[in-house]
């Protein structure tokens, strides 16, 4: 069991409440993932690519991981640390960024990149971890978190979610995926990283191939459809929007919701019921096997 | 006049709500800000009147014997699972595994159901005015599953003596469900079960389905299959 929340804003003057509200729904779904917690935070994109790490032993000398990547990048690099995350802002390439940490600092986790996404993740409550890294004072245009009871992989920071492997994607999972261990080795062989053994990371790189080979978003679940064996809902949020999907067999929960305001998913209902506005959304179970994608630019469910 | 007492889950613990609810051996209660919350009107045991005024979480009206629970409103997975007798209604939708195991009494669920609708039914009619998800009726050894809209696939998979009535389209039907002559006595009692419900339709519009009764006993062509 996990819990997932989503949300959406499609009225810029919700904005400013975006982690509030994420915050709410969040605290809602800490009974079905008590041991750990993440929430991810998409706004408006910056000039400069945002690298959110996560020091695995709290003693990571980020100054130093700041100095060689301005060398290696040959690009300024500014750092700001919140408790054990840090936020690399750099013109260099991310990418190449993720992948130097990944080699010089085997005590770092590079938990996302991109020029709009911040991650944040940590094990225990999820409203300490909502707290710790200022989730309710947070602004944005959507929000994807999640609670997490580990099934398939340890309660570590690390191995909470969301997931993300490409730049400004990641993913939230509830259910267990049973053939990640062949898809991790084929997609290691087709230049992902991984840095855990978590299945649902698998799930995160599968989605960041598609696009880098040239999937939208839509096309991209549409193949994860095909390819991912087991129980799954996902919520996957991109710089512009989020998708949702469920596995044909949809053991797993989901509600979305819809307002003229917002689009909300989560696990179960009682999530959606505290944001604003509520008495007058749509709202319906996600069908099995079909996608649901929203997006800033083209605001139309599909 | 019945004494209605309210409850207001912004006061009121579930666990106080549904004490209480055991406590009475009747009357007419109405539940305030549900929430979504899980196991609301769990276990009553008595010929109370309940009306959850919301949107109520998982195993809403769940082991209900003898009460009317009535939700203004969606439920989530497992409402009215092994009801006993009474009757459970939903204005709304309903998640999935509605009225599971449901060994008596009436669901009736106005809106749409998702999957594994009457799954394990043993006795319970349920009724919905939409249409249900996947493999609804699985398994379903006695008692009446009936939908206005359509069902989705693998309908009746493995059903023992159930009846299954849709008036819509059928996505595919599950191992060993076929579909059954409807006679005049099926309509008439097919007609009652709707007014009782209290959902308009024509009983003649209906098709039935059932079990082929072809695993009912070992086979060994079924042997070694899948």
């Amino acid at each position: 069991m996990c819990g997932i929340v989503g949300l959406f804003l499609k009225s810029e003057a919700l904005r400013p409440e975006l982690g509030r509200l994420t915050a709410l729904m969040l605290h809602e779904m800490r009974d079905r993932g008590p041991d750990s917690a993440g929430f991810a935070v998409y706004d408006a994109p910056e000039e400069v690519t945002k690298i959110t790490c996560l020091s695995t032993t709290g003693d990571t000398d980020w100054r130093a991981i700041d100095a060689d990547l301005e060398r290696h990048l040959d690009a300024e690099v500014t750092t700001t640390v919140v408790e054990d995350h840090a936020i690399l802002r750099t013109s260099g390439d991310g990418s190449a960024a993720r992948k130097r940490i990944i080699e010089i600092a085997p005590c770092v986790t590079v938990l996302s990149v991109g020029r709009s996404i911040e991650l944040f993740k940590g094990i225990g409550d999820p409203d300490d971890v909502a707290e710790r890294f200022g989730l309710a004072g947070r602004s944005g245009a959507h929000a994807i978190a999640h609670t997490r009871m580990a099934t398939e992989s340890a309660v570590t920071t690390a191995g909470s979610h969301p997931f993300s492997t490409g730049a400004d994607t990641c993913l939230v999972h509830n259910g267990s995926l049973s053939n990640h261990n062949r898809l991790r080795e084929a997609l290691e062989t087709r230049g992902e990283s991984f840095q855990t053994e978590n299945d649902s990371e698998v799930a995160a790189g599968y989605m960041s191939w598609r696009m880098r080979e040239g999937d939208d978003l839509r096309a991209a679940v549409e193949h994860a459809l095909r390819d991912l064996d087991g129980f799954f809902t996902f919520a996957i949020g991109v710089r512009d929007g989020f998708a949702v999907v469920r596995d044909p067999i949809a053991c797993k929960p989901a509600v979305i919701a819809e307002t003229d305001e917002w689009v909300a998913m989560s696990s179960e209902f009682r999530a959606i019921d505290k944001l604003p506005g509520v008495a007058h959304a749509e709202i319906w179970e996600p069908q099995p096997g079909r996608i649901y994608t929203w997006s800033h630019a083209n605001r139309a469910a599909a | 006049m019945t004494q209605n007492t309210e409850f207001d889950l912004t006061k009121h613990t579930v666990r106080e709500l549904n004490a209480a609810l055991h406590a009475a051996e009747e009357g007419s209660f109405t539940v305030l800000n549900t929430g979504g919350a899980h196991a609301l009107a769990c276990g009553l045991n008595a010929p109370l009147e309940v009306t959850l005024k919301g949107h109520a979480g998982y195993y809403a009206g769940g082991m209900n014997k003898e009460a009317s629970v009535v939700v203004e409103g969606n439920v989530g997975t497992g409402c009215a699972e092994n009801i006993m007798s009474g009757v459970v209604r939903v204005m709304g939708d309903a998640s999935q595994s509605l009225g599971a195991s449901g060994h008596g009494g009436l669901v009736v669920c106005e809106g749409s159901a998702s999957a594994r609708a009457g799954i394990s039914m043993k006795g319970v009619d349920i009724v919905v005015g939409g249409d249900v998800g996947h493999m609804s009726g699985f398994m379903a050894q006695a008692g009446r599953l009936v939908v206005l809209g359509d069902a989705g696939a693998d309908l009746g998979d493995s059903i023992y003596e159930a009846e299954i009535f849709v008036r819509g389209d059928v996505v595919s039907l599950g191992a060993d469900c076929e579909q059954k002559p409807m006679d005049p006595a099926h309509v008439d009692a097919l007609g009652a079960l709707l007014r009782q419900a209290g959902l308009d339709a024509d009983p003649a519009s209906f098709t039935r389905y059932g079990s082929a009764r072809t695993l009912y006993n070992f086979h060994i062509d079924n042997a070694g299959e899948g």
